[in-house]
This record gives structure tokens, sequence and C-alpha cells, in this order.
């Protein structure tokens, strides 16, 4: 019954996926779509694969991360610097991508482990100030990397482009604050579907199992959860470290959607974390349906508002704010119950008349 | 001498930070929430030094008195109305409600003001001090700066011990429901932290702003996580942290711009309260939290 129940619940969030791609396949095909739409469609993938991603650190984990965009930002780049080099190796985008996808992740699964080690002792607030940091030291350290590649190998130096000290047939791959320009556009909405579906599945199948029980007891009682056994570390780096490698896919996405990729404190910075955060929250912690809708909600606002212009971030604000007191306030939820209640008694009553 | 000079401007940025530091500190102590929209009160701040000064020709004395008073009443209206109704909810919920009243202080700056850095003309008009045959130059906004934070940091103190309010204050973050109990009107306690917060963040504004003269909407963000990190630093919710807290952070961030590298410098401050937090993870003065089973 319960197995049933949750298969069913699953089977509804894959069902909107797919039903929104065959939307879009319509809306395309009967020309509705309009080019400002078309543009968003692999960035709402996107978000929606990070916040679902987060979603598995703070709403199952339970532990506040501000640092997801420092784990994008890994991914991106070391896809991005895999497409670059492999450019004669791998002729074929489509393999090249795939392969991309694969090394984006697990460059920033590792980063995750490699974070999550010293970073997943501390608490609360102070874990979060930490990844925080993190975030920052990665989008700090890649826009002083410079990379060229030339017939005897990398070169690597934190300076300049000269300090390379490359031959003349050598390129430069990672240019500085500069980033790495002419990534080929390999990102499609069909891929960036077929990716969130994935996500999807992984972070699903991992909640309804043992293993992500283990994870959600550390979240209600750490303490009780390591009385029966449950080795804390392990299960902790676990759920940080996969969440940590989707987030690298959504940055492989990210990054074969535009030919430049640089590491501005507008997309990797700690303000995209927060961005990041607002779609869980939202969404409900823990609710990975709640998450996807949310992410996909909030990308089209502002997009859907554009013909206000200048206010159309204030309005976002606003409704960010408005939505939070409405959803989180114990007076408000008091009201709402009360309110439902009510409508409950009324009905209660008209059945009664009724009978 | 270089140094010399590094450390002391290293001094002056780490009193900004602890000013903004203790806002952060004091809020968290007393309502257990990170305030982010913290930093851009500094901008709000800012803005308003710069309406009197610039556009209105006033004294900047006034400009400041008038900041204090705007920042101390915007700082007490945020306070009672996204942050009050969700006293007793999660605190992921406030704390995105803070991002949220973030978001909407900076882009009212924005459609007020515009996207384009405002030039700011400093508040300190005095000479610049030189020292050893003109080797050593400080200039007048470093001296003040450093002053104001030491004068800022012996009222406050003097203020939680020696009067009522501040016994309040100590009572409430010590533990809510017996405050309460004990006759405390915690709102009102709330609020008035609030309002010394945002106070000292329109005076860490125009400090700011006259170091750093260029006027933007997202002039406060930066120096606000900063601050932010420096109250970690030193022990989120204790006062003298914040003081040792930003003023580190300050002299690492110069020193690591002058010798090291201006582009990682950034990256240095995080390294440094990452390490800092691994050896003792409730920051530099920060109280050890006691399990209970």
């Amino acid at each position: 019954m319960n197995k049933n129940k949750v298969r069913m619940r699953n089977g509804i969030t894959y069902g909107i996926v797919v039903g929104c791609w065959i939307l879009v396949q319509i809306m395309d095909q009967t020309g509705h779509m309009t080019s400002l739409l078309k543009g968003i469609l692999v960035p709402l993938c996107m978000y929606s694969i990070l916040a679902i991603s987060l979603n598995l650190t703070v709403g199952i984990l339970g532990e506040l991360s501000l640092g997801h965009a420092g784990f994008m930002c890994v991914g991106a780049f070391a896809g991005a610097f895999f497409t670059k080099c492999m450019e004669n190796t791998f002729p074929n985008l489509q393999l090249r991508f795939f392969l991309a996808i694969l090394i984006g992740a697990a460059v920033a699964g590792v980063c995750g482990i490699l974070i999550g080690i010293p970073v997943l002792r501390l608490k609360g607030d102070y874990l979060a100030i930490v990844t925080l940091a993190f975030g920052e030291i990665i989008k700090n350290l890649i826009n002083v990397m410079y990379i060229g590649l030339d017939k005897s190998g990398f070169h690597f130096s934190i300076k300049d482009t000269m300090s390379l000290g490359m031959d003349e047939t050598g390129v430069v791959i990672i240019k500085g604050a500069q980033g790495i320009t002419g990534t080929p556009k390999a990102s499609t909405f069909f891929i960036a579907v077929l990716l969130l579906l994935l996500t999807l599945f992984i972070v699903l199948n991992l909640i309804n199992s043992r293993t992500g029980r283990a994870i959600m007891s550390i979240r209600d009682n750490r303490i009780a959860a390591e009385s029966i056994g449950i080795n804390i570390t392990k299960y902790k780096l676990m759920a940080f470290s996969i969440s940590a490698a989707l987030a690298g896919v959504a940055g492989v996405l990210y990054a074969h959607n535009l030919s430049t990729l640089a590491a501005t404190p507008k997309n990797f910075g700690y303000n995209m974390s927060i961005i990041i955060l607002v779609f869980v929250v939202l969404g409900g912690l823990g609710n990975i349906r709640g998450s996807m809708i949310a992410a996909v909600v909030l990308t089209l606002l502002p997009e859907l508002l554009r013909g206000l212009n200048d206010y159309r971030m204030l309005i976002y604000a606003i409704v960010l704010i408005v939505m939070m007191l409405f959803n989180s306030s114990p007076k408000a939820i008091e009201i709402r119950s009360v309110f439902i209640e009510r409508i409950k008694k009324k009905k209660e009553a008209a059945a009664k008349e009724a009978a | 001498m270089s140094f010399l000079s590094y450390l002391i401007n290293g001094i002056s940025l780490g009193s900004i930070y602890a000013i903004i530091a203790l806002g952060y500190t004091m809020v968290y102590g007393i309502a257990r929430m990170l305030n982010f929209a913290h930093g851009d009160i500094i901008m709000v701040g800012g803005f308003a030094i710069f309406t009197i000064v610039s556009t209105l020709n006033l004294p900047p004395l006034l400009g400041i008195l008038v900041a204090v008073v705007v920042c101390t009443v915007l700082g007490v209206t945020i306070e009672r109305v996204a942050y009050r109704p969700l006293r007793g909810a999660s605190s992921l919920a406030v704390l995105i409600t803070a991002i949220g009243v973030s978001y909407l202080l900076q882009n009212v700056a924005l459609l007020i003001f515009g996207s384009n850095a405002r030039q700011f003309t400093s508040v300190v008009t005095l000479p610049n001090l030189k020292l050893a045959d003109g080797a050593l130059t400080i200039s007048s906004v470093t001296i003040v700066t450093i002053i104001s934070c030491i004068a800022i940091m012996i009222g406050l103190t003097s203020f939680i011990n020696k009067t009522k309010v501040g016994q309040a204050m100590l009572a409430v973050s010590e533990d809510n429901g017996a405050a309460t109990l004990m006759g405390i009107d915690v709102n009102r306690t709330i609020a008035i932290t609030f309002a010394i917060g945002s106070a000292l963040a329109a005076i860490a504004g125009a400090l700011l702003c006259s170091t750093y003269p260029s006027l933007t909407p997202y002039t406060g963000s930066m120096p606000g996580i900063k601050a932010f990190v420096a109250a970690v630093f030193g022990g989120i919710g204790s006062i003298p942290g914040a003081l040792i807290g930003g003023i580190l952070l300050g002299v690492i961030e110069n020193l690591s711009k002058a010798y090291i590298s201006s582009q990682l410098s950034d990256a240095i401050v995080f390294s440094v309260l990452i390490i800092v937090l691994l050896v003792r993870p409730t920051g530099i003065l920060g109280r050890k939290i006691n399990e209970k089973v």
C-alpha cells in the first residue's frame, strides 16, 4: 500500500516533466513559442536540477548549504574544459558532451567529498557560512587560473597567459577572469529534460531506499541515528557529494548553453546559491516535486514580468516576502487551519442536511 | 613603512567590518536569525547621506544624522513587517524572508538612484595626518573610522552592561522564554536591537563610502557578507568577538591584497575563516554548544 503510494507519487513527478516536454513540443509545432521562451527552456531544466540537488542537502540531509553554486561552477568548468580539449580526439559533439557531463559530475562530486569531510563536522549556521566561503573560494580560484595546451602538454599558471610559456601551437583554454571562450552550444532542451529526469530518478530512488532513510534519520535525530549504528559521516558525505555531483551536471548544462563561460559573482557567486536555496525553501523542504515547480515558477516569473521592466525584480522581492509570510508565519498557518476547518464543518453540515 | 600603512588601512577596513558585524551579531544573539538584509541597510545609509550632502548641499554631519534616523526607522519597520510575524517559524523561513528584504531594498534603490555608480563625497573633511616626515600618510578617514569603532564598542558594551534595556537584551539572548516570564517585553527588546544595529549600519555606511567613494545599489552586499564572516569568525553572538573578527578580517584582507594577490584576497580571507572554524567550531570567542541527549 505504502509502496504503491510512493510509486504513484513519483510517477506523477516524472509525468509532470514529460508532460511539460510534450507541451513545449506542441507549442513549438503550432508556432506559439517566442524566442524568449525558447531561450529559457534549458535554464529552466538547469535550475530544476540545481533545486532538486540542493534539496538533497538542505531538505533530506537537513544541513544548510550556501555554496551550491560553487559545485555548479566546478562542474561547468570541468565539463567545458573537457569539450575544449578533446575537440580533436572526439569530433562527435554529442559524444563529447555526454562525456563532459560525466566528467563534470565526477569532478564536482569529488569536490563535494573533499569539502564535505571538513565542513560536515560543523553545525547549523556555521556550516552555512563555511559552505558560502567554499563557494566563494572556488569562484575566486577559477578567476585567477590560466591553463593552456600545446604539443608538450598542459601548462598551468595563476598569473597571466604569458607566464604559461607555451610554444606557438599553444592555445589558452582557461583565460583567468575571461574564463573559457567558444564552448560548443551542445545543450538542447531534449538533453536537458533527459538530465532532469535522470536527476529525479537518482534523488527519488535514493530517498526511498535504505540509504535515504538512513540520511533522513540523521536529519531527524543525529544522536538516535548514531545509537542504532548508522555511520553518520558516511551518509552525510554521500548525500553531500551526490548533491554536488548533480550540481556539476547542471553546471555542464549551463556551460554548453552559452558560448562563453566566466565565473562572475552573478552566475557562480553566493547570490546564485541563495537563489537556488529560495527555490528549495519555497518548494518545501524535502519535497522534490515542490523544488522543481518552485524553480520553474520563480525563473519564469521575472521573465513573464519583463514587460514591467524596472519593476520586475521589485515585484519578485515582494512576492518572495509575502509568500514566505503566508507560508511560514505561525499566525498565517493558524488562520489557514481555522479557515479549512470552517469549510470542513460546512461540508459536514451540508452532508447531514442531505442525509 | 609601507607595511605599517597597509596594516593601518587594514585596521580601518576591519573597523568598518566590526561595526557592521555588531549589527549581525546582536541580531543573531537576540533573535537567532541571520539578517541578510543588514548589508543593504548600509547602502540605504550611504544613499541617505549622498542625497543630503551631494544633492541638497547640506553639511555632512546633518547627513549622518539623517542617515542614522532613516536606517533606524527602516530597520525597525522591516523587523515589524517582515520578521516579527515569522517569530517561531523555522530559521530557514526567516532567512529567505531576509533575502527577500535584501532584494527589495536593492531594487528600490535601483529604481530611485539608477545602477550607475555615484561619486560619494567623504563625510570627513579633516586634513590627512603625515608622520615621519611624510613617509607615512594616514588619511583622516582612516583615523576617524578607527576612533569611531572604538567609541562604538565602548559605548555599546557599557550600554549592555549598565542599562536596564541592555540587561534585558542579555536576558533575551540567554533564554527567550525565561525572559518573558521575568516580565521582559521580548518584542520590544528585539525591536530595540534592530534599531541599534541599523543605526550602526548607517554609521558604517558613512565610513565605508568615505573610504571607498563609489556608491551603487549593490554597495552594501559584499561588505555585508564579509562582516557576516567577521561575526562568525569572532564567534557569532559575541560583541568583543565581532571586534576581533572584524579587525582580523580587515587586516588579513589588506595584507594579502598588498603582498600576495589582489584577486585572491577574498579566497585567502575565506580560507582563514574555514581554518579557524575547523579548529574552533564556534569561532574565536564563541560559546561552546553543549549537546543534550
